[in-house]
Protein backbone atom coordinates (compact mmCIF):
# COMPACT_ATOMS: atom_id res chain seq x y z
CA UNK A 1 0.00 0.00 0.00
CA UNK A 2 2.78 2.30 0.95
CA UNK A 3 6.38 2.41 -0.36
CA UNK A 4 9.13 4.50 0.66
CA UNK A 5 12.52 3.87 -1.10
CA UNK A 6 15.47 5.78 0.01
CA UNK A 7 13.80 8.81 1.02
CA UNK A 8 16.10 11.55 2.34
CA UNK A 9 15.34 15.39 3.50
CA UNK A 10 18.03 17.97 3.94
CA UNK A 11 17.35 20.90 6.05
CA UNK A 12 19.82 23.43 5.16
CA UNK A 13 22.67 21.37 6.32
CA UNK A 14 20.80 19.07 8.62
CA UNK A 15 19.59 15.96 7.64
CA UNK A 16 16.52 15.33 8.82
CA UNK A 17 16.09 11.96 7.08
CA UNK A 18 18.96 9.43 5.94
CA UNK A 19 18.42 6.98 3.35
CA UNK A 20 14.89 5.53 4.59
CA UNK A 21 13.39 2.71 3.42
CA UNK A 22 9.83 0.91 4.59
CA UNK A 23 6.66 -1.15 3.65
CA UNK A 24 3.44 -0.98 4.72
CA UNK A 25 1.27 -3.77 3.80
CA UNK A 26 -3.29 -3.01 3.26
CA UNK A 27 -4.94 -3.40 6.11
CA UNK A 28 -1.48 -2.77 8.54
CA UNK A 29 -1.37 -0.42 11.28
CA UNK A 30 2.30 0.56 11.64
CA UNK A 31 3.60 2.82 14.58
CA UNK A 32 6.07 5.11 14.01
CA UNK A 33 8.72 5.05 17.11
CA UNK A 34 10.95 7.63 17.96
CA UNK A 35 12.24 10.22 20.39
CA UNK A 36 11.28 14.17 19.77
CA UNK A 37 12.96 14.86 16.19
CA UNK A 38 13.66 11.91 15.15
CA UNK A 39 12.12 12.33 11.95
CA UNK A 40 8.82 11.19 12.12
CA UNK A 41 6.35 14.39 11.23
CA UNK A 42 8.88 14.86 8.61
CA UNK A 43 8.08 11.48 7.14
CA UNK A 44 4.47 11.57 7.76
CA UNK A 45 4.80 15.35 5.91
CA UNK A 46 6.11 13.67 2.81
CA UNK A 47 3.83 10.89 2.43
CA UNK A 48 1.05 13.56 2.50
CA UNK A 49 2.61 15.22 -0.24
CA UNK A 50 3.00 19.02 2.38
CA UNK A 51 6.62 18.93 1.80
CA UNK A 52 8.63 17.44 -0.43
CA UNK A 53 11.90 15.08 -0.19
CA UNK A 54 15.36 15.44 -1.38
CA UNK A 55 15.87 12.37 -2.88
CA UNK A 56 14.06 8.57 -2.61
CA UNK A 57 10.52 7.75 -3.73
CA UNK A 58 6.90 7.14 -1.66
CA UNK A 59 4.22 5.01 -3.73
CA UNK A 60 1.10 5.50 -2.09
CA UNK A 61 -1.40 2.79 -3.73
CA UNK A 62 0.72 2.55 -6.57
CA UNK A 63 0.67 6.29 -7.03
CA UNK A 64 4.13 8.24 -7.28
CA UNK A 65 3.44 11.43 -4.85
CA UNK A 66 5.98 13.81 -7.20
CA UNK A 67 4.14 12.65 -9.98
CA UNK A 68 0.53 12.04 -9.25
CA UNK A 69 0.39 14.22 -5.64
CA UNK A 70 -3.26 14.50 -5.92
CA UNK A 71 -4.22 10.84 -6.86
CA UNK A 72 -1.98 10.18 -3.90
CA UNK A 73 -3.90 12.59 -1.68
CA UNK A 74 -7.33 11.05 -2.52
CA UNK A 75 -6.45 8.25 -0.92
CA UNK A 76 -4.75 9.84 2.49
CA UNK A 77 -6.58 10.72 5.32
CA UNK A 78 -4.20 13.10 7.17
CA UNK A 79 -4.09 13.98 11.20
CA UNK A 80 -1.27 16.32 11.73
CA UNK A 81 0.54 16.94 14.73
CA UNK A 82 -1.45 20.43 15.61
CA UNK A 83 -5.13 19.23 14.17
CA UNK A 84 -5.82 21.59 10.96
CA UNK A 85 -8.93 23.02 12.19
CA UNK A 86 -10.79 26.16 11.39
CA UNK A 87 -12.01 28.24 14.97
CA UNK A 88 -14.57 30.07 13.57
CA UNK A 89 -16.44 27.01 12.29
CA UNK A 90 -18.81 24.88 13.68
CA UNK A 91 -17.77 21.20 13.68
CA UNK A 92 -20.46 20.30 11.22
CA UNK A 93 -19.64 23.11 9.29
CA UNK A 94 -15.99 21.89 8.81
CA UNK A 95 -16.57 18.48 8.34
CA UNK A 96 -18.77 19.75 5.49
CA UNK A 97 -15.99 21.64 4.22
CA UNK A 98 -13.49 18.90 4.37
CA UNK A 99 -16.20 16.79 2.19
CA UNK A 100 -16.41 19.35 -0.48
CA UNK A 101 -12.33 19.37 -0.63
CA UNK A 102 -11.84 15.98 -0.89
CA UNK A 103 -15.18 15.76 -3.46
CA UNK A 104 -16.77 13.15 -1.76
CA UNK A 105 -20.47 12.99 -3.75
CA UNK A 106 -23.54 14.68 -1.71
CA UNK A 107 -25.21 11.43 -1.83
CA UNK A 108 -22.89 9.70 0.21
CA UNK A 109 -22.08 12.40 2.48
CA UNK A 110 -24.89 12.18 4.41
CA UNK A 111 -25.05 9.38 5.91
CA UNK A 112 -20.79 8.76 5.78
CA UNK A 113 -20.84 12.43 8.04
CA UNK A 114 -23.54 10.73 10.40
CA UNK A 115 -21.25 7.80 10.87
CA UNK A 116 -18.06 9.76 11.20
CA UNK A 117 -19.46 11.60 13.54
CA UNK A 118 -20.65 8.71 15.79
CA UNK A 119 -17.46 6.53 15.84
CA UNK A 120 -15.08 9.98 16.88
CA UNK A 121 -17.71 10.72 19.55
CA UNK A 122 -18.41 14.56 18.11
CA UNK A 123 -22.53 14.08 17.35
CA UNK A 124 -23.56 16.26 20.58
CA UNK A 125 -20.85 18.93 19.66
CA UNK A 126 -21.51 19.54 16.11
CA UNK A 127 -23.31 22.81 16.09
CA UNK A 128 -20.78 24.43 18.76
CA UNK A 129 -17.83 26.51 17.42
CA UNK A 130 -14.90 24.70 17.42
CA UNK A 131 -12.52 27.49 19.17
CA UNK A 132 -15.30 26.25 22.18
CA UNK A 133 -13.73 22.92 21.99
CA UNK A 134 -11.35 21.25 24.39
CA UNK A 135 -8.48 19.86 23.19
CA UNK A 136 -9.61 16.44 23.50
CA UNK A 137 -12.68 17.61 21.74
CA UNK A 138 -10.39 19.06 19.17
CA UNK A 139 -8.21 15.75 18.69
CA UNK A 140 -11.84 14.02 17.36
CA UNK A 141 -12.57 16.92 15.02
CA UNK A 142 -9.01 16.55 13.45
CA UNK A 143 -9.40 12.84 13.67
CA UNK A 144 -13.05 13.06 11.56
CA UNK A 145 -11.56 15.34 9.09
CA UNK A 146 -8.78 12.17 8.31
CA UNK A 147 -11.87 10.11 7.97
CA UNK A 148 -13.82 12.31 5.38
CA UNK A 149 -14.09 10.66 2.32
CA UNK A 150 -12.83 7.00 3.92
CA UNK A 151 -9.68 7.13 2.72
CA UNK A 152 -7.57 4.02 2.36
CA UNK A 153 -4.90 4.73 4.12
CA UNK A 154 -4.86 7.08 7.82
CA UNK A 155 -2.01 8.98 8.78
CA UNK A 156 -1.98 10.03 12.38
CA UNK A 157 0.71 11.93 13.80
CA UNK A 158 1.27 11.38 17.59
CA UNK A 159 -3.09 11.11 18.03
CA UNK A 160 -3.17 10.61 21.08
CA UNK A 161 -0.89 13.44 22.24
CA UNK A 162 -2.28 16.03 24.99
CA UNK A 163 -5.73 13.78 26.03
CA UNK A 164 -6.11 12.75 29.57
CA UNK A 165 -5.44 9.11 30.20
CA UNK A 166 -9.39 7.60 29.45
CA UNK A 167 -9.01 9.54 26.34
CA UNK A 168 -6.02 8.25 25.33
CA UNK A 169 -7.08 5.23 25.60
CA UNK A 170 -10.63 5.30 23.97
CA UNK A 171 -8.67 7.02 21.24
CA UNK A 172 -6.28 4.05 21.08
CA UNK A 173 -9.49 1.68 20.65
CA UNK A 174 -10.50 3.87 17.58
CA UNK A 175 -7.92 3.33 15.89
CA UNK A 176 -7.35 -0.53 16.28
CA UNK A 177 -11.35 -0.34 15.37
CA UNK A 178 -10.44 1.45 11.99
CA UNK A 179 -7.51 -0.53 11.28
CA UNK A 180 -9.83 -2.93 10.42
CA UNK A 181 -10.73 -0.89 7.19
CA UNK A 182 -8.13 0.88 6.84
CA UNK A 183 -4.03 0.93 6.47
CA UNK A 184 -3.09 3.57 9.36
CA UNK A 185 0.79 4.66 10.02
CA UNK A 186 0.73 6.59 13.73
CA UNK A 187 3.47 7.99 15.15
CA UNK A 188 4.37 8.45 18.86
CA UNK A 189 6.84 8.65 21.61
CA UNK A 190 5.04 7.02 23.95
CA UNK A 191 6.30 2.84 23.88
CA UNK A 192 3.24 1.37 25.57
CA UNK A 193 1.10 3.44 22.98
CA UNK A 194 2.69 0.79 20.10
CA UNK A 195 2.42 -2.21 21.99
CA UNK A 196 -1.34 -1.58 22.55
CA UNK A 197 -2.42 -0.73 18.98
CA UNK A 198 0.39 -1.88 16.32
CA UNK A 199 0.58 -4.69 14.31
CA UNK A 200 4.26 -3.41 13.36
CA UNK A 201 6.80 -0.94 14.80
CA UNK A 202 9.35 1.41 12.78
CA UNK A 203 11.70 2.65 15.08
CA UNK A 204 13.11 6.06 13.90
CA UNK A 205 16.19 8.17 15.76
CA UNK A 206 17.80 10.42 14.03
CA UNK A 207 16.41 10.19 10.42
CA UNK A 208 17.69 7.29 10.43
CA UNK A 209 15.52 3.47 10.94
CA UNK A 210 17.10 1.94 13.91
CA UNK A 211 14.96 -1.54 14.01
CA UNK A 212 11.98 -2.75 12.44
CA UNK A 213 9.87 -5.34 13.93
CA UNK A 214 6.60 -6.65 15.61
CA UNK A 215 5.71 -5.00 19.22
CA UNK A 216 6.24 -8.68 20.89
CA UNK A 217 9.66 -9.05 19.03
CA UNK A 218 11.32 -5.58 20.11
CA UNK A 219 10.18 -6.44 23.61
CA UNK A 220 11.88 -9.53 23.44
CA UNK A 221 15.12 -8.50 22.20
CA UNK A 222 14.99 -5.90 24.79
CA UNK A 223 14.45 -8.51 27.53
CA UNK A 224 17.61 -10.30 25.65
CA UNK A 225 20.30 -10.34 28.62
CA UNK A 226 22.35 -13.57 26.30
CA UNK A 227 24.93 -11.98 25.93
CA UNK A 228 26.04 -8.50 27.63
CA UNK A 229 28.93 -6.68 29.25
CA UNK A 230 29.79 -6.54 33.10
CA UNK A 231 32.32 -4.30 34.86
CA UNK A 232 33.78 -5.93 37.98
CA UNK A 233 36.29 -4.81 40.74
CA UNK A 234 38.54 -7.21 41.37
CA UNK A 235 41.36 -9.40 40.27
CA UNK A 236 40.55 -10.38 36.46
CA UNK A 237 41.67 -13.98 36.85
CA UNK A 238 39.88 -14.80 39.70
CA UNK A 239 36.20 -13.01 38.14
CA UNK A 240 36.86 -14.97 35.46
CA UNK A 241 36.81 -18.20 37.29
CA UNK A 242 33.28 -17.29 39.30
CA UNK A 243 31.81 -15.92 36.21
CA UNK A 244 32.43 -18.90 34.17
CA UNK A 245 31.65 -21.08 37.03
CA UNK A 246 28.00 -19.86 37.29
CA UNK A 247 25.03 -22.48 35.77
CA UNK A 248 24.39 -20.98 32.03
CA UNK A 249 27.19 -19.27 31.07
CA UNK A 250 28.90 -20.49 28.56
CA UNK A 251 31.28 -18.24 27.53
CA UNK A 252 33.42 -15.01 28.73
CA UNK A 253 36.35 -12.78 27.15
CA UNK A 254 38.23 -9.99 28.28
CA UNK A 255 36.08 -6.72 27.03
CA UNK A 256 38.39 -3.86 28.21
CA UNK A 257 40.29 -2.77 31.28
CA UNK A 258 38.75 0.58 32.14
CA UNK A 259 40.96 1.08 35.26
CA UNK A 260 43.62 -0.85 37.05
CA UNK A 261 41.76 -2.75 39.20
CA UNK A 262 38.42 -3.43 37.12
CA UNK A 263 37.74 -5.67 34.12
CA UNK A 264 34.82 -5.64 31.91
CA UNK A 265 33.79 -9.02 30.38
CA UNK A 266 31.67 -9.48 27.55
CA UNK A 267 29.68 -12.71 28.80
CA UNK A 268 27.41 -14.83 26.24
CA UNK A 269 24.63 -17.01 28.13
CA UNK A 270 21.93 -19.58 27.30
CA UNK A 271 19.02 -17.82 25.19
CA UNK A 272 16.07 -18.99 27.84
CA UNK A 273 17.93 -18.26 31.32
CA UNK A 274 18.71 -14.79 33.18
CA UNK A 275 22.53 -15.49 34.78
CA UNK A 276 22.13 -11.82 36.31
CA UNK A 277 20.89 -12.73 39.78
CA UNK A 278 23.06 -15.96 40.56
CA UNK A 279 26.29 -13.79 38.73
CA UNK A 280 25.67 -10.88 41.13
CA UNK A 281 25.35 -13.31 44.47
CA UNK A 282 28.16 -15.21 43.74
CA UNK A 283 30.19 -11.87 43.12
CA UNK A 284 28.83 -10.59 46.15
CA UNK A 285 29.91 -13.44 48.15
CA UNK A 286 33.51 -13.44 46.75
CA UNK A 287 33.67 -9.54 47.56
CA UNK A 288 34.12 -8.22 43.82
CA UNK A 289 31.55 -5.85 43.02
CA UNK A 290 29.63 -5.18 40.03
CA UNK A 291 29.90 -1.81 38.82
CA UNK A 292 28.45 -1.96 35.38
CA UNK A 293 26.00 -4.67 33.42
CA UNK A 294 24.77 -3.60 30.12
CA UNK A 295 23.04 -5.55 27.12
CA UNK A 296 25.22 -5.87 24.08
CA UNK A 297 22.28 -4.34 21.92
CA UNK A 298 23.31 -0.64 22.51
CA UNK A 299 21.69 1.20 19.77
CA UNK A 300 18.27 -0.15 20.91
CA UNK A 301 18.22 0.21 24.28
CA UNK A 302 19.56 3.55 24.12
CA UNK A 303 16.52 4.59 21.98
CA UNK A 304 13.88 2.68 24.22
CA UNK A 305 15.40 4.58 27.23
CA UNK A 306 15.17 7.71 25.75
CA UNK A 307 11.42 6.82 25.18
CA UNK A 308 10.95 5.64 28.33
CA UNK A 309 12.45 7.97 30.02
CA UNK A 310 9.91 10.40 28.00
CA UNK A 311 6.83 8.52 29.21
CA UNK A 312 7.72 8.45 32.76
CA UNK A 313 8.28 11.85 32.65
CA UNK A 314 4.62 12.52 31.26
CA UNK A 315 3.22 9.86 34.02
CA UNK A 316 4.52 12.47 36.41
CA UNK B 1 -12.38 25.82 -5.39
CA UNK B 2 -15.56 26.79 -4.41
CA UNK B 3 -15.30 25.28 -1.32
CA UNK B 4 -12.63 27.58 -0.33
CA UNK B 5 -13.89 30.44 -1.70
CA UNK B 6 -17.29 29.63 -0.09
CA UNK B 7 -15.42 29.02 3.62
CA UNK B 8 -13.19 31.78 3.12
CA UNK B 9 -16.07 34.25 2.20
CA UNK B 10 -17.75 33.37 4.65
CA UNK B 11 -14.99 33.81 7.05
CA UNK B 12 -14.58 37.34 6.80
CA UNK B 13 -18.22 37.94 7.47
CA UNK B 14 -17.82 35.61 11.18
CA UNK B 15 -15.22 37.72 11.82
CA UNK B 16 -15.89 41.21 12.37
CA UNK B 17 -13.04 42.37 10.18
CA UNK B 18 -15.59 42.81 6.52
CA UNK B 19 -18.62 45.02 8.79
CA UNK B 20 -15.73 46.84 9.97
CA UNK B 21 -13.81 47.33 6.50
CA UNK B 22 -17.30 48.18 4.85
CA UNK B 23 -18.23 50.27 7.37
CA UNK B 24 -15.01 52.22 7.53
CA UNK B 25 -14.84 52.70 3.57
CA UNK B 26 -18.92 53.85 3.48
CA UNK B 27 -17.84 56.34 6.74
CA UNK B 28 -15.22 58.14 5.25
CA UNK B 29 -15.91 57.92 1.60
CA UNK B 30 -19.60 60.27 2.97
CA UNK B 31 -17.04 62.81 3.90
CA UNK B 32 -15.41 62.99 0.31
CA UNK B 33 -18.94 62.58 -0.97
CA UNK B 34 -20.19 65.41 1.18
CA UNK B 35 -17.19 67.26 0.63
CA UNK B 36 -17.16 67.18 -3.34
CA UNK B 37 -20.39 68.14 -3.50
CA UNK B 38 -19.83 71.33 -1.83
CA UNK B 39 -16.55 71.65 -3.86
CA UNK B 40 -18.98 71.52 -6.98
CA UNK B 41 -16.35 69.53 -8.80
CA UNK B 42 -17.32 69.41 -13.05
CA UNK B 43 -17.00 66.01 -13.32
CA UNK B 44 -18.29 64.83 -10.36
CA UNK B 45 -18.72 60.47 -10.38
CA UNK B 46 -14.93 60.08 -11.67
CA UNK B 47 -13.52 62.48 -9.56
CA UNK B 48 -15.57 60.73 -6.26
CA UNK B 49 -14.54 57.33 -7.34
CA UNK B 50 -10.99 58.49 -8.10
CA UNK B 51 -11.11 58.97 -4.00
CA UNK B 52 -12.42 55.94 -4.02
CA UNK B 53 -9.70 54.02 -5.49
CA UNK B 54 -7.16 56.20 -3.31
CA UNK B 55 -8.96 54.28 -0.26
CA UNK B 56 -8.24 50.80 -1.90
CA UNK B 57 -4.84 51.66 -0.83
CA UNK B 58 -5.81 51.08 2.82
CA UNK B 59 -8.51 49.04 2.26
CA UNK B 60 -7.33 45.92 0.57
CA UNK B 61 -4.34 45.24 2.77
CA UNK B 62 -6.47 44.78 5.94
CA UNK B 63 -8.70 42.66 3.88
CA UNK B 64 -6.08 40.46 2.32
CA UNK B 65 -3.97 40.23 5.41
CA UNK B 66 -5.26 37.15 6.71
CA UNK B 67 -5.58 35.23 3.30
CA UNK B 68 -2.34 32.66 3.53
CA UNK B 69 -1.03 33.69 7.09
CA UNK B 70 -3.56 33.01 8.73
CA UNK B 71 -3.75 29.09 7.73
CA UNK B 72 -0.50 29.30 8.07
CA UNK B 73 -0.26 30.30 11.89
CA UNK B 74 -3.44 28.24 12.80
CA UNK B 75 -1.95 25.00 10.71
CA UNK B 76 -5.26 24.66 8.80
CA UNK B 77 -2.17 25.05 5.22
CA UNK B 78 -1.72 21.94 6.29
CA UNK B 79 -5.27 20.29 5.41
CA UNK B 80 -5.46 22.58 2.03
CA UNK B 81 -2.25 21.28 0.77
CA UNK B 82 -2.92 17.63 1.72
CA UNK B 83 -6.60 17.29 0.13
CA UNK B 84 -7.00 16.37 -3.54
CA UNK B 85 -7.10 20.02 -5.04
CA UNK B 86 -4.23 21.69 -7.18
CA UNK B 87 -2.14 24.57 -5.79
CA UNK B 88 -3.43 26.93 -8.37
CA UNK B 89 -7.42 26.05 -6.86
CA UNK B 90 -6.75 27.07 -3.22
CA UNK B 91 -5.11 29.98 -4.53
CA UNK B 92 -7.81 30.95 -7.29
CA UNK B 93 -10.37 30.13 -4.47
CA UNK B 94 -8.62 31.89 -1.85
CA UNK B 95 -7.88 35.16 -4.46
CA UNK B 96 -11.58 34.65 -5.41
CA UNK B 97 -13.39 35.22 -1.95
CA UNK B 98 -11.24 38.15 -1.03
CA UNK B 99 -12.35 39.52 -4.54
CA UNK B 100 -16.07 38.53 -3.49
CA UNK B 101 -15.66 40.85 -0.29
CA UNK B 102 -14.05 43.71 -2.05
CA UNK B 103 -17.19 43.06 -4.61
CA UNK B 104 -20.10 43.31 -1.69
CA UNK B 105 -17.99 46.32 -0.40
CA UNK B 106 -18.67 48.18 -4.03
CA UNK B 107 -21.98 47.46 -4.08
CA UNK B 108 -22.67 48.84 -0.71
CA UNK B 109 -20.62 51.85 -2.46
CA UNK B 110 -23.47 52.44 -5.02
CA UNK B 111 -25.71 54.20 -2.10
CA UNK B 112 -23.57 57.47 -3.50
CA UNK B 113 -24.15 57.24 -7.23
CA UNK B 114 -27.83 56.32 -6.29
CA UNK B 115 -28.11 59.48 -4.40
CA UNK B 116 -26.89 61.34 -7.06
CA UNK B 117 -29.46 59.84 -9.25
CA UNK B 118 -32.66 60.95 -7.69
CA UNK B 119 -30.71 64.52 -7.12
CA UNK B 120 -29.41 65.06 -10.52
CA UNK B 121 -28.34 63.92 -13.84
CA UNK B 122 -24.69 61.92 -13.62
CA UNK B 123 -23.55 60.87 -16.73
CA UNK B 124 -24.02 56.84 -16.71
CA UNK B 125 -21.51 55.99 -18.74
CA UNK B 126 -18.57 57.88 -17.04
CA UNK B 127 -19.66 56.40 -13.83
CA UNK B 128 -19.91 52.54 -14.90
CA UNK B 129 -16.46 53.34 -17.06
CA UNK B 130 -15.19 54.54 -13.85
CA UNK B 131 -16.77 51.74 -11.64
CA UNK B 132 -15.34 49.29 -14.12
CA UNK B 133 -11.70 51.06 -13.44
CA UNK B 134 -12.54 51.01 -9.57
CA UNK B 135 -13.21 46.82 -10.03
CA UNK B 136 -9.94 46.04 -11.93
CA UNK B 137 -7.91 47.97 -9.77
CA UNK B 138 -9.21 46.22 -6.72
CA UNK B 139 -8.50 42.89 -8.60
CA UNK B 140 -4.73 44.13 -9.11
CA UNK B 141 -4.99 45.20 -5.68
CA UNK B 142 -5.86 42.29 -4.02
CA UNK B 143 -3.73 39.94 -6.36
CA UNK B 144 -0.57 41.92 -4.71
CA UNK B 145 -2.20 41.67 -1.14
CA UNK B 146 -2.50 37.74 -1.45
CA UNK B 147 0.90 37.27 -3.12
CA UNK B 148 2.19 39.32 0.10
CA UNK B 149 0.30 36.94 2.70
CA UNK B 150 1.83 33.74 0.86
CA UNK B 151 5.08 35.28 2.49
CA UNK B 152 4.59 35.32 5.76
CA UNK B 153 2.66 33.70 8.83
CA UNK B 154 1.79 37.21 10.57
CA UNK B 155 -0.80 39.03 9.48
CA UNK B 156 0.67 43.01 10.72
CA UNK B 157 3.89 41.50 8.08
CA UNK B 158 1.38 40.91 5.33
CA UNK B 159 -0.59 43.90 5.58
CA UNK B 160 2.71 46.28 5.74
CA UNK B 161 4.33 44.74 2.72
CA UNK B 162 1.10 45.29 0.89
CA UNK B 163 0.90 48.44 1.60
CA UNK B 164 4.09 49.53 0.98
CA UNK B 165 4.17 47.19 -2.45
CA UNK B 166 1.31 48.80 -3.56
CA UNK B 167 2.18 52.35 -2.55
CA UNK B 168 5.26 51.38 -4.52
CA UNK B 169 3.35 50.02 -7.76
CA UNK B 170 0.96 53.29 -7.83
CA UNK B 171 3.60 55.94 -8.21
CA UNK B 172 5.50 53.76 -10.85
CA UNK B 173 4.27 56.85 -13.46
CA UNK B 174 5.92 59.53 -11.06
CA UNK B 175 8.85 57.53 -10.58
CA UNK B 176 9.01 56.90 -14.43
CA UNK B 177 9.02 60.27 -15.10
CA UNK B 178 11.43 60.96 -13.07
CA UNK B 179 13.95 58.49 -13.91
CA UNK B 180 13.77 58.59 -17.76
CA UNK B 181 15.60 56.45 -20.07
CA UNK B 182 14.70 53.02 -20.63
CA UNK B 183 14.02 52.28 -16.83
CA UNK B 184 11.43 55.19 -16.98
CA UNK B 185 9.97 53.76 -19.93
CA UNK B 186 9.55 49.85 -18.37
CA UNK B 187 8.09 51.86 -15.53
CA UNK B 188 5.59 53.60 -17.51
CA UNK B 189 4.86 50.91 -19.32
CA UNK B 190 3.98 48.97 -15.66
CA UNK B 191 1.60 51.97 -14.29
CA UNK B 192 -1.31 50.44 -14.05
CA UNK B 193 -2.65 53.53 -12.51
CA UNK B 194 -2.11 55.31 -15.63
CA UNK B 195 -4.50 52.84 -17.75
CA UNK B 196 -6.97 53.27 -14.29
CA UNK B 197 -7.08 57.08 -14.96
CA UNK B 198 -8.53 56.10 -18.42
CA UNK B 199 -11.20 54.45 -17.31
CA UNK B 200 -12.59 57.34 -14.83
CA UNK B 201 -12.24 59.71 -17.56
CA UNK B 202 -14.93 57.38 -19.38
CA UNK B 203 -12.60 55.62 -21.83
CA UNK B 204 -13.00 51.55 -21.91
CA UNK B 205 -10.16 50.45 -23.77
CA UNK B 206 -9.49 46.72 -24.03
CA UNK B 207 -6.02 46.68 -23.63
CA UNK B 208 -6.34 48.23 -20.64
CA UNK B 209 -8.72 45.72 -19.36
CA UNK B 210 -6.74 43.18 -20.38
CA UNK B 211 -3.29 44.87 -18.96
CA UNK B 212 -5.09 44.87 -15.78
CA UNK B 213 -6.24 41.11 -15.58
CA UNK B 214 -2.98 39.90 -16.49
CA UNK B 215 -1.52 41.87 -13.81
CA UNK B 216 -3.78 40.38 -11.44
CA UNK B 217 -2.88 36.84 -13.05
CA UNK B 218 0.75 37.30 -12.54
CA UNK B 219 0.45 37.77 -9.24
CA UNK B 220 -2.03 34.84 -8.60
CA UNK B 221 0.75 32.58 -10.36
CA UNK B 222 3.73 34.02 -8.74
CA UNK B 223 1.57 33.10 -5.28
CA UNK B 224 1.46 29.78 -6.35
CA UNK B 225 4.65 29.74 -7.23
CA UNK B 226 5.66 31.24 -3.51
CA UNK B 227 3.15 27.93 -1.99
CA UNK B 228 4.94 25.56 -4.31
CA UNK B 229 8.92 26.39 -3.57
CA UNK B 230 7.97 26.33 0.14
CA UNK B 231 7.19 22.78 -0.31
CA UNK B 232 10.56 22.49 -1.67
CA UNK B 233 12.67 24.23 0.21
CA UNK B 234 15.44 22.70 1.63
CA UNK B 235 15.73 25.34 4.75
Amino acid sequence: MIEIQNLTKDYGKIRALDDVSFTVEKGEIVGFLGPNGAGKSTTMNIITGFISSTSGTVRVAGYDVLENPVEVKKHIGYLPEQPPLYPDMTVSEFLDFCAELKKVPRREWKSQKKDIMELVKVTHVSHRLIRNLSKGYRQRVGLAQALVGSPEVLILDEPTVGLDPKQIIEIRKLIKALGKKHTIILSTHILPEVSAVCDRVIIINKGRIAAVDTPENLSRKLSDFSRFTITVAGPEKRVREILQGVDGVKEVSVGGKPAEDETSFIVEADKDRDVRRPIFNQLAAAGYPILELKSMNLTLEEIFLQLTTTEAKEAV
Amino acid sequence: MLAILRRDFRSYFNSPIAYVLIGLFICIMSLFFVDSLNAGVANFSSNFISSMSFMLLFIVPILTMRSFSEDKKSGTEVLLLTSPVRLSQVVLGKYLAATAVFLVLTAVSLVFPLVLLIYGKPDGATLFSAYLGFILLGMVFISVGVFASSLTENQIVAAIITFVSLFTLTSFSYIGSYVGGLVGKVLNWLAFMEKYYEFSAGIIDITSIIFMLSFAVVFVFLTVRILERKRWSQG
